[in-house]
Formats: structure tokens, C-alpha cells, sequence
């Protein structure tokens, strides 16, 4: 009797050990706001919509180039106006619904759908008019838009491919995981999804780990803790201060994958009917002012402080991580106050007694407005500060919370400069548009104009819409080189720098390779595996 | 205990006057950046070692203590302000008065204060100086800070308002003004004093609650309670223990301020 109920323990405390042992296990920061993948716009969401979506086509993370998913191959005609995609055969979602071209054409449908205003379809609606799917065959469809759409293949990256049959709707999935219990507040647990498609070379099926739970944890001490404790194993995105600590403490553990698609940036309120001063306005809408400044800031400091040497100075809109997009012909901005100076003379600015006065005897002041909470921002913004300081300018520093700091920057415009940070996830420029179009309402500086402003803006308008319209991969990167270029030499937004992507990997999770690109650990989900090691081990 | 006391009267303004004359020295410099020397630690050059821009920490808790230690008891002062017109008087008028003032001082206490804080701290003017920032913060903390102490005011003007010695005052012809600058005050004075010193540490609080957040004090100026940010995450409990000085100046402070006020007043 007593062996019998030795043994029972025995079994009863290695079950959840050998469970556990295949499980992954990291954090989300915040709650999802959906689980619909055409609705997803959040980080949260898209981790799940990531780990269990279905794509016709994935961009590789690491090469950035696309690859062949649940299409076997694809065809751009018609002038980018249609995408014609082989698909694969014996597909099945996770409850067994067989996939075909009729869920492609759903879930295309869906995304265009107006009424329900897709943030994926958004990337899609390139003219007015209807998109059209025909389907061919079971295993063949073509999907026709009305205008040229630039870069339409890679779009299909992050269109999970919903079921038109399946009676679970969205939650039937065609990716490695499906969801298998959502606890709102505490966690999600993926499963793996045994009608998964994929094979290794030795024709087992893939993801090898069994298990994904997803517990939603902001608070990143915490974070950092169980982390240590091996009780989760991954961070997707460390703070420079949290990658030194761990980098003493475990080094094998932390990876620095090198600048990330992310900047953080500064810019000047140029709105003509802001409620500032209209001197103000008037250096604010000076190039020689915004470029003296941007040449005042000393960007090696800022990585070097802030970021602790994990960040790379800025000084375009596309950061070096984007191997493609980024215009090598740029040159880094040095940092030069006397140059600075120089610039602020050509526009009557004066230096007398260490305070800089514009023309007409305005002492230069002005505020800068940032999120508070953030320390790197808060750091940043002081050390510009002191920076500007040594040419007789003064800054003061205002942190607001977040609702405060929108409500001024996007709707009173009652602001001088702002710090804030701009997180790239696609690589393509038209995801872009939004910022660059003068029209945008996220065009920061200056938004929602009936026309552009200035002739570099209506310069910048036209290279985007032209980038937008071409099919030529070649032809779209001189025009967006070109609006990297106009973007440098006006400064509407200083560039500050480029955060390197900075992440941490349990040892005992095998195949990680980090990369910059968002999802930065886990783009390999498939490939990844868990050492069969006791969990002290990791620690 | 009345020594205990008088040393913790003499403990807090030592403090004071020390950090007071400290941050008139122009070589404890709080804002000049030394970023070759981030994160240094305590040596001779930088008694508590430097923060993470490279600033001077002694230099910065001087300048820190002595913007808490000041602004501080101002606010108190106009909070008492506040807590005696409304307050006191209301309890002492009666009537109509009274009850318009309970139910100010109700709704007051009913409003959480950190949101209304966040709320007119976003309706200040951007461009202002950090020295006029750090004093709008106080005023606003003094302004919305009156009315636990007025409550308490309110009782004992009630309690006056309805004694002997007062009644025999009116009931002799005595004005309404004369008995509230020869009677009431004078019997109001130890709890109004006793209100003041408890609402000083609370106001160094309320500003290292709301730095915390990132929404007090403006950069570069420090502050007791900016000073604590070095503390807010996890990362800081293995660091030196220079990190550590403005908490111990803060719980140094606090503590004296209440040891320095006397129970027999605040009962």
C-alpha cells in the first residue's frame, strides 16, 4: 500500500514537471484587445494572432524577405492590381475544417469589409472601388484590387486566414497554436495544433514545443524576476538598465540583436493656428532653427547615458535595422554647437550673455513635453536640456500622462516640442504613409493640412503617392530615399536614436535567434524546442 | 517625552537650515551634468557619488531637501488658510453657513485627490520654469489639501461655538467679530498649529507621490520626492547605498516633524 501510494506521488509530481518542461512560457504586457485577427492593432493581439494565425505568405525576420506559407507560390499582374496564389493541398485548421481558397476569399472580404474597419484591411484600400476574389479552384484564387497596391505581397504577412466553414469562426486556427483557454487578466495557454501543416527535415511534425502560456504582467520587475527564477523564458524587449543587470548575472541569457525598426524622436509644433506665440511659431517653422538644434543635441551622449550604449544615434526616418528601406548614401549628423550657432545667425538669433535672443530681442525658451513615466524620455529631454543650454537656449522639461500629452499634441496643438518615440513593426514604407502624408492626422508636426504647407512637404506628398503607386521595388526606394533625404535636411522631426532590440532567452529554449524585427525571440516559434533540463538548471 | 521632542524640533531644523545653506553654495551644483561619471559612486569628489545623468547627489538632495522643507510648510500654510475660513468659520457661524461648509468639505474629501491633481497639473501652462513649477505644484497641493484639516477645525468651532463661556459672552452683548478674534482664535490656535505641522510631511508626500508618477517636480530641479525615482524599480535594491540618501532624509524628516508635534495638541 505504501509502494502504491509512493508511486502515485511520485507520478503526481512528475506529470506537471514533464507538461511544464514542454511548455513556453513569457509575458504579455497587456491585456489583448481581441482575438479577431482582421481587428488586431495592438502588441498583445498580435502576439496571439502571430502564434496562431495562418498566413498565405511570412516574411522571414531574419533575411526580411518573404517566404512561401500556406501558398506554394503567387503571382503579382495587372500592374499590382492582382495577386493570383497557389495554395496548398491538405491543409486542415485546428478542429479539422479543411482550408481552401473560399476561407482566402472570406477573410479578404472581411478585411475590406468598411463596416468593420479593419486596421489590417486598412494597408490594403489603395483607391475607392471594390476588391474582387476569384476563386479558380479549390486550391487557386486571385484577389484584384482596385488601384495598384505597392508592396502587396508582403501585406499578406499579417493576414491570418480565417475559416469560412469552421463553427469556432476566428478561433479555428491554420498557425502552430490555437487557443485553448483564455483567462481575461491573468493568461492565455496556446496549444499545439496537431493538424498544423508543417514538417522538420526529418518529417516531424512541427511546433515541437507542446504548450504556449501567455500570462499578462506589465509590471516588468516582476517581468525581470521570474525570468531569473527560470519561471518564464523569454523577454521580447529589455530595458537597457534590466540587459546590464542580467548580463552580469547570466550573460548567455541576453541577446543584443543590434539597432531595432524603433526611434525616438523630437519635433516642434509648426500648426499655424496653435495657441503659442506667434515668434514662436516663426523659429519653429525656421529649417535653420529646427537644424541648429538637431546639430546642438549630442546623440552619442543620449546613446551612450540613456540607453547605455545599446542604442545607435538617429538621424533618418528608417533606422539601419531595415535593410532595405534605409538610405545608406546618409550621412550621420554630427554633433557641432558652434555649427548650431552658425545656423541660428542666418536667422537674426543672437548669443549675448549666454542667452540666445531671436531678432526682434525674444529671449529663445521654449518647453518640451514628453510621456511621464518614461525615464529613457525623461533622461533624454534633460539632457537636451543641458545641451541647448550651452547655446543659450532654455528648455523646460513637462512630463504629462499619456491622455494629457494626445489630447495636446493631436487635438489643441497646445504645445512647443514633444520627445516621444515612434515603433515601426512593418518594413514597408507605406506603412508609413500616415506620417508623411501632409493630409495625415498623425503627421505630427503639422497635421491635417488642406494643402501641404511648404513645398518640401508637397515634395515629400508626391514621393510617397509615387512609392505607393509603383510595382518596382527599385523605382519605390529612390523615391523613398529621396523623402529620407527631405526629411534629414528639413528636420521636421529630429531624429534621436535608433533603441537597439534588446531581449532575453532561457537557456534551455533552443533555436532562438533573435533578431530586430518584431516578434524579436520567438518569428522561429515552429523551430524553437525546450531542453528536457530541470528548471534549476537555468537559473 | 518633551525631550524627545526638543531634539526632533532641533533634528528638523538643523536639516533644514543645513540643506537651506548648502544649496546657496554655488559648488553644490544640482543640474550640471557630468556624463563621464554616471552612476558613480560616493568618493571625494562626489560625496554621495553621481545619479544616472552624471549629477552631483549630494549637491542634488542639499537643493532637494531644502525645495521639500520650504514649499512645504507654505502649502500647509495656505491649506490651514483655506481649512480656517471655511472651516472654522462655518462651524463657528452655524446655520446656512455651516452646512454650505460641511458639504464643501465632504465633497472635497470625496474627490480623489491624485486624479484632480493629474487633472490641474495638465491645465498648467507648459513653459514654465522648474522653480515655478515645483511652487505651482505646493499651491496646488496647499489649495486642494485644506479640508481633512478643516473638518477637524470645523468640530472644535462647533464645540466653541456651543460652550458656556462663549454663549456668556453673547448673552453680555459681545460682537460677532470680537468673539472670534478674542475667543475663538486663541482657543482655536493649538489645533490649527497642531494641523499644520501634521499636513507638512503629507504635502512632502503628496510631491513624492506625484513625482513618482513623473509629475511633480520639472527637471533638473530635484526634490525629495523626485530624488526617490532613483528607488522605483527593483534594479535599485542592489545598488549602492547612496541611492538610499533622500529615502533616509525623507523618513528623517517626517519622523522628526512627528515626534516634534505634540500629542496633547493633536488630541
Amino acid at each position: 500500500m505504501r509502494r502504491i501510494l509512493s508511486c502515485l506521488l511520485l507520478a503526481a509530481a512528475l506529470v506537471p514537471c514533464a507538461i511544464g518542461q514542454n511548455e513556453l512560457k513569457f509575458y504579455l504586457r497587456s491585456e489583448p484587445k481581441t482575438l479577431n485577427p482582421p481587428m488586431v492593432a495592438d502588441d498583445a493581439s498580435e502576439t496571439i494572432r502571430y502564434l496562431t494565425g495562418g498566413v498565405l505568405l511570412r516574411l522571414n525576420r531574419q533575411t526580411q524577405r518573404l517566404e512561401p506559407e500556406l501558398a506554394s507560390a503567387w503571382l503579382i499582374t495587372h500592374g499590382g492590381r492582382t495577386i493570383t496564389f497557389t495554395l496548398r493541398p491538405a491543409v486542415y485548421y485546428s478542429d479539422g475544417t479543411p482550408f481552401g481558397a473560399q476561407d482566402v476569399k472570406y477573410t479578404m472580404e472581411q478585411l475590406m469589409d468598411p463596416a468593420l474597419r479593419s486596421p489590417t484591411g486598412d494597408a490594403f484600400r489603395s483607391g475607392d472601388g471594390k476588391m474582387v476574389a476569384t476563386v479558380r479552384s479549390p486550391q487557386k484564387i486571385a484577389i484584384t484590387f482596385p488601384q495598384p497596391v505597392a508592396g502587396l505581397d508582403r501585406l499578406f504577412d499579417q493576414v491570418a486566414i480565417v475559416s469560412s466553414q469552421s463553427p469556432k469562426h476566428e478561433m479555428a486556427a491554420l498557425g502552430p497554436y490555437y487557443v485553448s483557454d483564455y483567462k481575461p487578466g491573468s493568461y492565455i495557454y496556446l496549444r499545439k495544433n496537431a493538424n498544423y501543416w508543417k514538417r522538420d527535415a526529418e518529417g516531424r511534425q512541427l511546433p515541437y514545443i507542446d504548450a504556449v502560456k501567455l500570462e499578462i504582467q506589465a509590471n516588468r520587475d516582476i517581468e525581470l524576476m521570474k525570468f531569473t527564477r527560470g519561471e518564464i523564458h523569454l523577454i521580447n524587449s529589455l530595458d537597457a538598465d534590466y540587459y546590464d543587470r542580467l548580463l552580469q548575472s547570466s550573460p548567455a541569457k541576453v541577446h543584443d540583436s543590434g539597432p531595432s525598426l524603433d526611434s525616438e524622436q523630437m519635433w516642434f509644433n509648426q500648426v499655424a493656428k496653435a495657441p503659442i506665440p506667434a515668434y514662436k511659431l516663426q523659429w519653429f517653422q525656421s529649417r535653420n532653427f529646427r537644424v541648429a538644434i538637431s546639430l546642438a543635441i549630442n546623440r552619442d551622449d543620449l546613446c551612450r547615458v540613456v540607453y547605455h550604449s545599446h542604442a545607435s544615434p538617429a538621424f533618418g526616418p528608417v533606422s539601419s535595422a531595415n535593410k532595405f528601406w534605409f538610405n545608406s548614401r546618409m550621412q550621420p549628423l554630427r554633433f557641432d554647437q558652434q555649427a548650431a550657432l552658425q545656423f541660428l545667425r542666418q536667422d537674426g538669433f543672437q548669443l549675448s550673455g549666454g542667452q540666445l535672443r531671436d531678432r526682434e530681442g525674444h529671449p529663445v525658451e521654449f518647453s518640451i513635453v514628453t510621456s511621464a513615466g518614461s525615464r529613457a524620455r525623461e533622461r533624454m529631454a534633460t539632457m537636451i536640456q543641458q545641451d541647448l543650454h550651452a547655446i543659450g537656449i532654455t528648455v523646460n522639461v513637462t512630463t504629462l500622462d499619456f491622455a494629457s500629452l494626445i489630447q495636446r499634441i493631436s487635438e489643441d496643438f497646445n504645445y512647443e516640442a514633444a520627445l516621444l518615440g515612434l515603433v515601426n513593426v512593418e518594413l514597408d514604407p507605406n506603412s508609413q504613409m500616415n506620417v508623411w502624408l501632409s493630409s495625415s492626422e498623425e503627421h505630427q508636426w503639422n497635421p491635417k493640412q488642406k494643402t501641404p504647407a511648404t513645398p518640401w512637404e508637397a515634395e515629400i506628398d508626391r514621393l510617397m503617392r509615387a512609392q505607393a503607386s509603383a510595382l518596382d521595388d527599385r523605382t519605390r526606394k529612390r523615391s523613398f530615399d529621396r523623402v529620407q533625404e527631405i526629411v534629414a535636411e528639413q528636420a521636421p522631426f529630429i531624429y534621436l536614436v535608433n533603441k537597439n532590440s534588446l531581449v532575453a532567452v532561457s537557456t534551455l529554449l533552443q533555436g532562438a535567434q533573435p533578431v530586430a524585427v518584431r516578434p524579436q525571440t520567438y518569428w522561429n516559434i515552429e523551430q524553437l524546442s525546450l531542453a528536457l533540463e530541470s528548471a534549476s538548471n537555468a537559473k | 517625552m518633551k525631550q524627545l521632542r526638543t531634539a526632533a524640533i532641533a533634528l528638523s531644523a538643523l536639516l533644514v537650515l543645513a540643506s537651506v545653506a548648502g544649496s546657496l553654495i554655488p559648488q553644490f551644483d544640482y543640474a550640471r551634468q557630468d556624463r563621464e561619471q554616471v552612476n558613480a559612486p560616493a568618493g571625494r569628489e562626489h560625496w554621495l557619488g553621481t545619479d544616472d545623468l552624471g549629477r552631483d547627489r549630494f549637491s542634488r538632495l542639499l537643493h532637494g531637501t531644502a525645495v521639500s522643507m520650504l514649499l512645504a510648510p507654505a502649502a500647509a500654510g495656505i491649506a490651514m488658510l483655506f481649512a480656517f475660513v471655511i472651516g472654522a468659520a462655518g462651524g463657528f457661524a452655524g446655520g446656512w453657513w455651516e452646512r454650505t461648509a460641511k458639504t464643501t468639505i465632504d465633497l472635497f474629501l470625496s474627490i480623489p485627490w491624485l486624479f484632480l491633481l493629474l487633472m490641474v497639473r495638465a491645465m498648467l501652462p507648459l513653459n514654465t520654469a522648474p522653480a515655478t513649477s515645483v511652487t505651482i505644484t505646493f499651491l496646488v497641493l496647499g489649495i486642494l489639501g485644506w479640508a481633512a484639516p478643516a473638518r477637524i477645525l470645523m468640530a472644535r468651532a462647533q464645540g466653541l461655538r456651543r460652550s458656556d463661556f462663549i454663549l456668556l459672552a453673547r448673552a453680555t452683548g459681545v460682537p460677532s467679530w470680537r468673539l472670534l478674534g478674542k475667543h475663538v482664535m486663541p482657543n482655536l490656535r493649538p489645533v490649527l498649529v497642531a494641523q499644520f505641522w501634521i499636513s507638512v510631511p503629507v504635502f512632502v508626500l503628496a510631491e513624492a507621490n506625484l513625482s513618482i508618477l513623473g509629475l511633480g517636480v520639472a527637471e533638473p530641479l530635484p526634490s525629495l520626492g523626485s530624488l526617490l525615482r532613483e528607488l522605483e524599480t527593483m534594479l535599485s535594491l542592489r545598488t549602492d547605498w547612496c541611492r538610499f540618501a533622500a529615502l533616509a532624509m525623507l523618513v528623517l524628516l517626517v519622523s522628526s516633524l512627528q515626534f516634534a508635534i505634540s500629542r496633547r495638541e493633536v488630541s
